[in-house]
């Protein structure tokens, strides 16, 4: 129960520091709101963004009954804007939190055992880190077909090499510490070493790839939608780019581009603002300089 | 090692480029035998289909036999004639498929990334010589704005406002269909076409050289020479383009090479939201038409391209710097 607490107010102390940084506090502004959008979007005049409309509704502009106006088959926008928030996040955090686990676990192996096994996974991480990302997601959607699940793994197995590589660098410095070598001294095991004490002191630069991580994974989610490989059984900001450009009516409904285009931008300005957010207060010397 | 020098250098980089090469072939094989479900089968759902003709189907697609006997024929294939294999939609071979596209790809990639590399590279210097300032802040903040967003959202916005409403520029495409324009006429055509796409990939690739030459600059204004020379008492402006920018453009060559694979994606999304008729737009369309063969043609190619873009990277470094050949070359 303690141990909760203690991280509650970790987090609380975070969300302070944050929001003494400027491009925090806006990135902590659209989070909030995009929180509000997924848990209470039923509750917000939303329809099931999936279901079509009679003959007379499609293409509809904004009005009282459709806020954000419908699109080619007379779906609502409104709600599918809303339920596309659900989306970005799912893939987002899911995505995410799959890469720097993974990415976490190699590098701790590779730069805690070095040698032969640390040179074995750096080839690999070298050897994917080469591929061009986006033609490799691509492929991996294209054959494993269109799911959401799908999208988080592709997303995972692009990026993972990424968060592997910075890891390693820093599990590499910090293994010579003296805190490494009393508990190697006392017997600890190699298991109790990485994951008991190494791996706390990664976690703060582990949080600040994850939060890189949400970017990269949403920014995809949307490209590979577009490109439609999406999961057309769900709604997303992509996927609604997609359909509008493929129709070939986005000109006749600006209504039905604009809303997926601001959730897109906000949100993955958000998340790098954020980003760029946590990476500056955890500089040494940024608490300091604020007398925090 | 038993190579110093330049030579050690380039034979390790290059024997790693060519295994790597190989390595995606392998990948490449592998990850197309995943596929759920047999082409072949789903191409000819007709039962009048002979079985003889099916068997001449599997094998026009490498699909025939065992797995080994496909991968053993895939590779003869691929080294020694050059076959990438067969469209599924296309109904022509691979290689011919994407060659087709491959200049215009070139053509929108190099002319744009020859312009955001020049543009970027001015206003990051401008910026990184007037840190803190107004124009400074105004600067970084625009170009990390527009390095975040997707080139394809980009894209939209500008087809949308430009094209549809105030019908300057054309939807899309390379040429206007039909005008049978020849000579000047035709490319001024062409260039007209690739105006929009071309921005697009521009906006988009000139933040981050904005932003590395802007660091770069920042570092480079702090050094002793630089002081030396304004002491000296030459000109400003001589001081920026001929002792700091000089000395600040190194950071920018090398993530041009590093870049090629972010080059990629920024071309494929690009490409399809202004129907440039590139390998980009054909990833889209054989997406699109599930047309595996040409999926497979284009990963290995844009793969291949990104390894010898970093070759030869390395190689012009190592020329350049001497410094870099020492050692293992890590």
């Amino acid at each position: 129960m303690s141990g909760l607490l203690k991280r509650l107010q970790g987090l609380r102390k975070l969300l302070k520091l944050l929001l003494t940084h400027s491009m925090g506090r806006v990135g902590v502004v659209i989070f909030v709101i995009l929180g509000i959008v997924v848990i209470f979007g039923p509750f917000l005049r939303t329809v099931d963004p999936m279901r079509t409309g009679v003959l007379q509704n499609i293409l509809q502009p904004p009005s009282s009954q459709f806020w954000f106006g419908t699109d080619h088959l007379a779906r609502d926008v409104w709600s599918q804007t809303l339920y596309g928030a659900r989306i970005a996040l799912l893939v987002g955090f899911t995505a995410a939190a799959v890469t720097t686990a993974f990415g976490t676990l190699v590098g701790l192996v590779s730069g805690y055992f070095g040698g032969k096994i640390d040179e074995v996974l750096m080839r690999i991480v070298d050897f994917f880190m080469m591929l061009p990302y986006l033609p490799l997601m691509i492929v991996f959607a294209a054959v494993l077909g269109p799911s959401i699940w799908n999208i988080i793994f592709v997303i995972g197995i692009t990026y993972w090499p990424f968060t592997a590589r910075v890891i390693r660098s820093q599990v590499l410095s910090l293994k010579e510490r003296a805190f490494v070598e009393a508990s190697r001294s006392v017997g600890a095991s190699d298991s109790l070493l990485m994951f008991g004490e190494i791996m706390p002191n990664v976690v703060p630069l582990m949080f600040a790839e994850a939060v890189l991580m949400v970017t990269n994974a949403i920014y995809a989610e949307a490209v590979l939608a577009f490109l439609g490989l999406g999961d057309v059984s769900t709604m997303s900001w992509g996927i609604m780019l997609h359909y509008a450009y493929e129709s070939g009516l986005m000109s006749m409904a600006p209504w039905w581009v604009i809303p997926p285009i601001a959730c897109i931008c906000a949100t993955i300005l958000a998340f790098t603002f954020l980003g760029t957010a946590v990476s500056d207060i955890m500089k040494p010397g940024y608490r300091e300089a604020r007398g925090l | 090692m038993a190579l110093k020098g330049f030579a050690g250098f380039a034979i390790r980089k290059i024997s790693a480029a060519v295994l790597t090469i190989f390595a995606i072939v392998c990948f490449n094989f592998v990850l197309f035998r995943i596929i759920p479900g047999d082409p072949v089968r789903l191409m000819f759902r007709d039962p009048r289909v002979s079985a003889h003709k099916i068997q001449e189907m599997y094998d026009k697609f490498g699909l025939g036999g065992s797995v080994w006997d496909q991968f053993v024929a895939y590779l003869r294939q691929l080294f020694l004639h050059g076959d990438l294999g067969y469209s599924f939609a296309r109904r022509a071979p691979v290689l011919e498929v994407i060659a087709d596209k491959m200049p215009q790809t070139f053509l929108l990639v190099l002319t744009a990334l020859v312009i955001a590399l020049v543009v970027g590279t001015l206003l990051g210097a401008i910026s990184g010589w007037k840190t803190g300032t107004r124009l400074d802040s105004t600067i970084i903040t625009v170009s990390l704005t527009l390095y975040s967003i997707p080139i394809f959202v980009i894209g939209i916005i500008i087809l949308m406002i430009l094209s549809f409403y105030l019908g300057i520029f054309p939807l899309g495409g390379m040429e206007t269909i039909g005008a049978g324009l020849t000579g000047w006429a035709y490319w001024k055509d062409v260039l007209w076409h690739m105006f929009l796409p071309t921005c697009a990939i521009i906006v988009w690739y000139a933040g981050e050289y904005i932003i590395v030459t802007r660091n770069s600059m920042q570092d480079v204004l702090d050094q002793d020479y630089i002081i030396s020379a304004r002491a000296k008492g030459i000109k400003e402006f001589s001081v920026l383009t001929r002792h700091a920018l000089r000395n600040a453009i190194l950071p920018v060559v090398t993530i041009t090479g590093l870049n090629v694979a972010f080059a990629i994606s920024g071309v494929i999304e690009a490409e399809t939201v202004f129907a440039w008729p590139g390998m980009g737009r054909l990833v889209y369309g054989s997406v699109m038409s599930r047309d595996y063969p040409v999926l497979q043609g284009l990963f290995l190619i844009f793969a291949v391209i990104v390894v010898i873009a970093n070759l030869a990277i390395d190689l012009i470094y190592g020329k350049v710097d001497p410094r870099v050949t020492v050692g293992g070359g890590q």
